[in-house]
């Protein structure tokens, strides 16, 4: 029984990091109808973020990091990964408007090449960021069974990111603008929503997400080069899943991607939830071929 | 579009083709044992990259799973020549099953001990995945840039399944230590050159089917597909027919690919078939040309080779260099190397922008309402 609980909880924790991962992916997806496959670069600038913040404030503070460094790490690194992501979006990505295969291409070469700077920059070997100690153990629920605080933490931050993203949508100026060019990019721009701008902001702040995801995964394991190869599958799975555009959809695919992956490692063995998942998208899109839920348009 | 058209020169094979296969059938007198075993693995890249093409330019599908057709029609191979081997030792399996702790060989692995339908399956098991998933993907209407990424996700799986399953395929290591070819060492120098020629071979067979196929009925309609999907289909054509047609095809091709690449290259192992060696294959046929035939070949070619030369002596510049690649062949150069040479000469002469004709002719799946997914 405890097994279930934390296997349920640990598909939580893997549902929680993908929406972060995913976020960004689905909002442009669906602002226009690209995918950037260097997003999981973005996922391995946040965890690097987060490991220069802590080297550096241990050095300025003599030894330990002091316990607030990671939170600055976290907000750093969404602003650095944002900046990267705007930068991408307005060389590269905006000159490739409606060819989305070939932005497919691009982005993998952009990303190829984000991980060769961070292998020259920090080493190709691991690098290890130390979670602060108020992170550290675990909130136990019975004799046996502990939630760790990392996981906990991760989840709020996702908790967290949904929701400004979805207040951001849905009560500023600039996510109407966002709404608008989703729903009829050329009507919004004829009524004068500046869409270029529009493109740009998105995308960046989709990018900061990815960083912030980063720092989140830097947390559980290891930090190196190829970090963001590991999670950035399962997050096209979930965009593929939730629908373009789609938070909602993206939220539910998010944990059910992460649940399936834990149910069935379950019951069997890591590699075949893989399989499992992919198998359960493609038998899922016979279904409902463009996602959970879709966009109405005219 | 200049490449759908045949225009009266190019009916007969033309000259510069001709040159080219000249140059191929006389290397073996030319180069080492080492050059020659590289040319002939580029070759067989070369076979993957025009099936590639089929499906992503002349169809518009791009698929980025692509080196798991491959390593499917390699492991079969693999699997003759691992038993081949086996029986000449005398021994009853292969020795990485008697690592893994199996008692007898495993069913499935017993046809393989021949060589016919080993080819047989070489062809037909990728063609099959091919069918299977095209058919699942059409059926819903999954297309574009879904597509790609289902396509991917089978890239990532794929490897993950063969390295779980040590016992029946050799888990990460793969299928290896491979002793003879019909009797024949594959060491030596008269068996490399029998196999570099029936490589080159099974190139030209390729291309002329590649050709056939694309100057036929069914070539036109994939690229009346590629340029606009909605309309074929309001026309009446059966578009899954078309599509898991094409995608059958061209996994085919990089089955027979890496039938042809295991016993000269002496592995096959899971990282092959991986999502970065299929992305790597895309890019062959992007740097070549797309939408033409000549191009993936020459693509396969050259970027191989700049990688084998490149990586070994400057391992980093290689990264940077292959990133800097796929963003330059896509911003400036969408029909690659071929469209250098044609439509770059040409445009300046006519006053045409290059890139507006370029652009058109390359990615067809790129209208407004294609977007609507």
């Amino acid at each position: 029984m405890d097994l279930l609980l934390l296997q349920l909880f640990n598909g939580l924790s893997v549902g929680s990091i993908l929406l972060l991962v995913a976020l960004g992916l689905v909002l442009s997806f669906g602002l226009m109808g690209v995918i950037n496959m260097a997003h999981g670069e973005l996922i391995m600038i946040g965890a690097y973020c987060a490991f220069v913040t802590q080297t550096t404030a241990a050095k300025l503070f003599g030894g330990t990091a002091p316990a607030i460094s990671y939170l600055i790490a976290v907000v750093l690194a969404f602003a650095v990964a944002a900046l990267f992501g705007w930068v991408l979006e307005v060389v590269l990505i905006q000159r490739l408007y409606r060819r989305p295969l070939d932005t497919l291409l691009a982005t993998w070469g952009v990303g190829l090449m984000l991980q060769q700077l961070a292998r020259s920059v920090f080493g190709a070997p691991n690098v290890q960021v130390v979670s602060p100690a108020w992170l550290n153990g675990g909130l136990a629920v019975t004799g046996s069974l502990s939630l760790s605080y990392k996981r906990l933490f991760i989840l709020g931050l996702a908790a967290f990111a949904l929701v400004a993203v979805w207040a951001y949508l849905q009560r500023t100026g600039a996510g109407r603008r966002v709404r608008a060019v989703m729903q009829n990019r050329e009507i919004a721009s004829s009524l004068g929503v500046h869409t270029r701008q529009v493109d740009a902001t998105t995308f960046a702040i989709g990018s900061g997400l990815a960083g912030v995801a980063g720092c989140a995964v830097a947390l559980l394991g290891p930090v190196g080069p190829a970090l963001g190869t590991y999670y950035i599958v399962d997050a096209f799975m979930v965009v593929v899943l939730g629908g373009a555009g789609q938070i909602v959809g993206a939220t539910v695919a998010a944990f059910a991607v992460g649940g399936l992956n834990m149910a069935f490692e379950l019951g069997s063995t890591a590699s075949l939830g893989k399989v499992a998942v992919l198998i359960v998208v493609i038998a899922f899109l016979q279904w409902r071929p463009a996602g959970l839920i879709v966009r109405r348009t005219r | 579009m200049a490449t759908a058209k045949p225009t009266a020169s190019s009916r007969l094979l033309p000259a510069p083709i001709g040159a080219a296969m000249v140059i191929l059938l006389i290397a073996p007198l030319i180069l080492s044992d080492f050059r020659l075993g590289l040319l002939a693995k580029y070759l067989t890249y070369a076979i993957v990259a025009l099936g590639l093409d089929l499906l992503w330019g002349y169809t518009g599908m791009l698929s980025l799973g692509h080196g798991v057709f491959f390593g499917l029609g390699a492991y079969c191979a693999g699997m003759y020549l691992k038993l081949e081997a086996t029986r000449a030792t005398g021994e009853a399996m292969p020795d990485f099953m008697v690592w893994s702790g199996l008692k007898a060989l495993p069913a499935f692995w017993e046809p393989f001990g021949s060589p016919a339908f080993a080819v047989m399956m070489a062809i037909l098991v990728p063609a099959t995945l091919a069918s299977i998933l095209g058919y699942l993907a059409c059926r819903s209407r999954i297309k574009d840039v879904y597509f790609s990424l289902i396509t991917q996700a089978v890239a990532l799986i794929i490897p993950i399944l063969l390295i779980g399953q040590q016992g029946y395929t050799g888990g990460t290591n793969g299928v290896t230590n491979f002793g003879t070819l019909f009797g024949a060492s594959l060491k030596e120098r008269p068996t490399q050159i029998v196999l570099y020629l029936a490589t080159v071979l099974v190139l030209a067979l390729s291309f002329v089917l590649s050709r056939w196929v694309v100057r036929s009925r069914f070539g036109r309609l994939l690229v009346a597909v590629r340029d606009d999907e909605q309309r074929v289909r309001f026309l009446g054509y059966n578009l899954t027919a078309v599509k898991v047609g094409v995608y059958a095809l061209s996994a085919a091709l990089a089955g027979v690919a890496g039938m042809m690449f295991v016993p000269q290259v002496g592995i096959i192992s899971p990282a092959m078939l991986g999502i970065v060696p299929s992305v790597e294959m895309v890019v062959w046929v992007a740097v070549g040309g797309r939408g033409t035939l000549i191009g993936p070949i020459i693509g396969a070619i050259v970027v191989s080779a700049a990688k084998s030369t490149l990586s070994e002596s400057f391992p980093d510049t290689w990264q940077y260099l292959l990133g800097a690649l796929f963003v330059a062949v896509v911003i400036w150069f969408p029909q690659g190397l071929t469209g250098l040479r044609i439509s770059h000469v040409i445009g300046r002469f006519t006053g045409r922008t290059a890139d507006r004709d370029l652009a058109d002719a390359t990615h067809g799946t790129s209208t407004g309402k294609e977007r609507q997914l």
